[in-house]
């Protein structure tokens, strides 16, 4: 176990270098000049200024020379300064990823909470109406633009019923820490992000649970006289959901994918917005920094979910 | 002596009929599933409406999709005029007559971009699973990296540095989706390259490219068409997506999410016009969706859980 977490924490290193390529290449290659955006409206700015940013930017060097130089910045989650704020462009990501993982996680929990019932259910019930239903609205769940689901929920519980709350995290004015104020600004967001997921969960586990109620040990189970619902929540249920971590990868990337278009509907104040604010601006530093540390967390995920699936399934224990 | 009467050979030709193909089963399945059935004829009418935007704005609406009417602006849904059935936005344009035009940039987008994904993944996963070895690790690395950086994140910041239009925004796309389709083809080529036909094709001397695209690609070809199904729809998403951030395609071209997100900033005025364009997209994807699964039931015999 110990020898599969350290291979897997090498394998780490390689896949981030190779995100720090794409991303650096994406933006460095890109039309414009830095420094001209970054003294856009300077007065006095003389040719010898410029040269001299020119150098602490180290723009004159040649390109993989300059990737060192921002690798290596990068390493010490020095992104450089945001060209709208003037601020470290990584402080000012950090300071709103709470607020996205805070979005995200609820948004796996509703995931879980829904999916998983309605894919066991499903199977369960196997050629009935229940499935039919559970089957299509699954794929209908997954066909959905969440940015259009957000907005008919916006219009049908903000607008009409005056019910929820259609922006932001908290009501302006409210005390911080005010929690049902705060889960009635979440409802709406971390259920549209959850959508596809839901989807998800519930055709994996359908599949799952019909393969592992044709196996031999609930045959057993049943044999022994167990109740039925021990027989499918305890027997069958364990076992179906092993390939749920699995799919937990996907999902996640989906995710934190899926904030962007959410946070941007619900006016969000997290990372996936911060970050297309960012590009629309053509902020560099920020842009780079927010997805540099996005990919990190995809990153930091997917090396959970090998672990939990090694402890898991004592089968891939050792590879 | 008598002769020993044979009995008379029944010429092998009349006993035997053309066997049921793979496609002639899995179209007679197909026939009798009246979901995705009803998911191609919608997919079909869409994409004919779409096709034929030009002749149905012309001699069905009589409304030029970039032609306005500013006293007819937030119109709601009525049949006079028939161009205003969807109702008219805030130029006093055409819904309906918008949504026909959006849909041919939404589909194309969709089919053109599924299709580079295809190419890509096909020949990247057939390459790293059949030569194994450092091509495979340097493949899994890169696919691996591609897949661990969010890639609307990606994709979004690429539209906004270089404003791409409709054709580069669909290469774009086609460049970055392709990672799903090619890890697929790339276990399937790892299972088949140990099987007889292959190995015999190896005796023989067939060269690398030709067992890898005439002995193993038919084989995996059937499904393909199932992921390439879900991956047009999964593109029109994310496309319509970009159009709402406003990176996609950008105004005058109409697109179902440049509409929507248009629509959206004067929902409150006439909310009716957020619900069309998201129907679209809803009934394109929906549609592709289910012929994926459809088609992933009907081409797989072994298929027990149906």
């Amino acid at each position: 176990m110990r020898t599969y977490i350290i291979r897997r924490l090498l394998y780490a290193i390689p896949t981030l270098l190779g995100i720090s390529v794409i991303v650096f290449a994406v933006t460095r290659l890109s039309p414009g000049d830095p420094i001209r955006l970054y003294t856009f409206g300077a007065q006095n700015l003389t040719a010898a200024n410029i040269q001299a940013l020119r150098d602490a930017y180290h723009l004159d060097d040649p390109l993989p020379l300059q990737y060192l130089h921002w690798l290596w910045s990068a390493l010490h989650l020095d992104f450089g300064e945001s060209i709208l704020y003037h601020r470290s462009a990584a402080t000012m990501i950090f300071e709103r990823m709470p607020n996205t993982l805070q979005l995200a996680f609820t948004a796996l929990f509703l995931q879980l909470l829904i999916g998983v019932p309605l894919g066991v259910i499903a199977a369960l019930k196997r050629g009935t109406w229940t499935d039919w239903i559970i089957r299509v609205s699954s794929v209908a769940f997954h066909a959905i633009p969440p940015f259009w689901f957000g907005l008919v929920i916006i219009i049908l519980f903000s607008v009409q019923l005056r019910a929820l709350p259609s922006q932001g995290m908290l009501t302006v004015g409210k005390d911080q820490w005010d929690i049902v104020d705060r889960i009635r600004h979440m409802i709406m967001p971390a259920f549209v992000l959850a959508l596809a997921g839901i989807a998800n969960y519930s055709r994996i586990l359908r599949t799952e649970t019909l393969d592992v109620i044709q196996q031999d040990f609930i045959r057993t189970a049943r044999a022994k006289g167990l109740r039925e619902r021990t027989v499918t929540a305890v027997h069958a249920l364990r076992n179906a959901l092993i390939p749920v971590v699995t799919a937990l990868g996907g999902i996640l990337a989906g995710l934190v994918s899926g904030a962007v278009v959410v946070e941007q509907v619900f006016t969000w104040p997290g990372l996936g917005r911060f970050t297309f604010e960012a590009a629309v601006a053509k902020d560099y530093p920020v842009i780079m920094a927010g997805v540099m540390i996005s990919s990190f967390l995809l990153v930091i995920s997917y090396l959970i979910r090998d672990l939990v699936y090694a402890l898991v399934d004592p089968r891939i224990k050792v590879s | 002596m008598a002769t020993i009467a044979r009995p008379a050979v029944i010429a092998p030709v009349a006993l035997t009929r053309p066997s049921a193909g793979l496609w002639s089963n899995a179209w007679y399945r197909l026939r009798r599933d009246k979901l995705t059935m009803t998911a191609f004829v919608i997919l079909f009418i869409l994409i004919l409406a779409s096709v034929t935007a030009p002749l149905l704005s012309q001699f069905v609406f009589q409304f030029r999709f970039e032609e306005q009417n500013l006293l007819g602006a937030y119109g709601k849904p009525t049949l006079d005029p028939l161009a205003y059935m969807l109702g008219s936005d805030e130029l006093g344009r055409s819904q309906v007559v918008r949504l026909l035009y959006g849909g041919q940039v939404s589909l194309f987008v969709g089919f053109v971009g599924a299709f580079v994904n295809l190419t890509i993944g096909v020949v990247v996963g057939l390459t790293a699973g059949y030569l194994r070895g450092r091509v495979d690790d340097v493949i899994t690395w890169f696919i691996t990296t591609l897949n661990s950086i969010p890639l609307l994140f990606l994709l979004l910041i690429i539209s906004a540095v270089f404003s791409p239009n409709a054709l580069t925004l669909t290469l774009t796309i086609g460049l970055l989706f392709w990672t799903g389709i090619s890890l697929y083809v790339r276990g399937q080529t790892f299972a088949l390259r140990e099987r007889e036909f292959v190995v015999a094709a190896r005796t023989i001397g067939a060269t690398t490219g030709r067992i890898m695209f005439r002995h193993i690609l038919p084989n995996v070809l059937p499904l393909i068409f199932v992921l390439a199904a879900i991956d047009v729809g999964g593109i029109i998403l994310a496309e319509s997506a970009l159009s709402y951030l406003g990176l996609g395609i950008t105004p005058p071209t109409p697109s179902w999410g440049n509409m929507l997100s248009n629509a959206a900033s004067y929902f409150v005025r006439a909310w009716w016009l957020v619900v069309s364009p998201g129907a679209m997209i809803f009934l394109t994807v929906l549609s592709l969706y289910l012929i994926g699964d459809g088609l992933r039931d009907a081409l797989d015999p072994h298929l027990k859980t149906h």
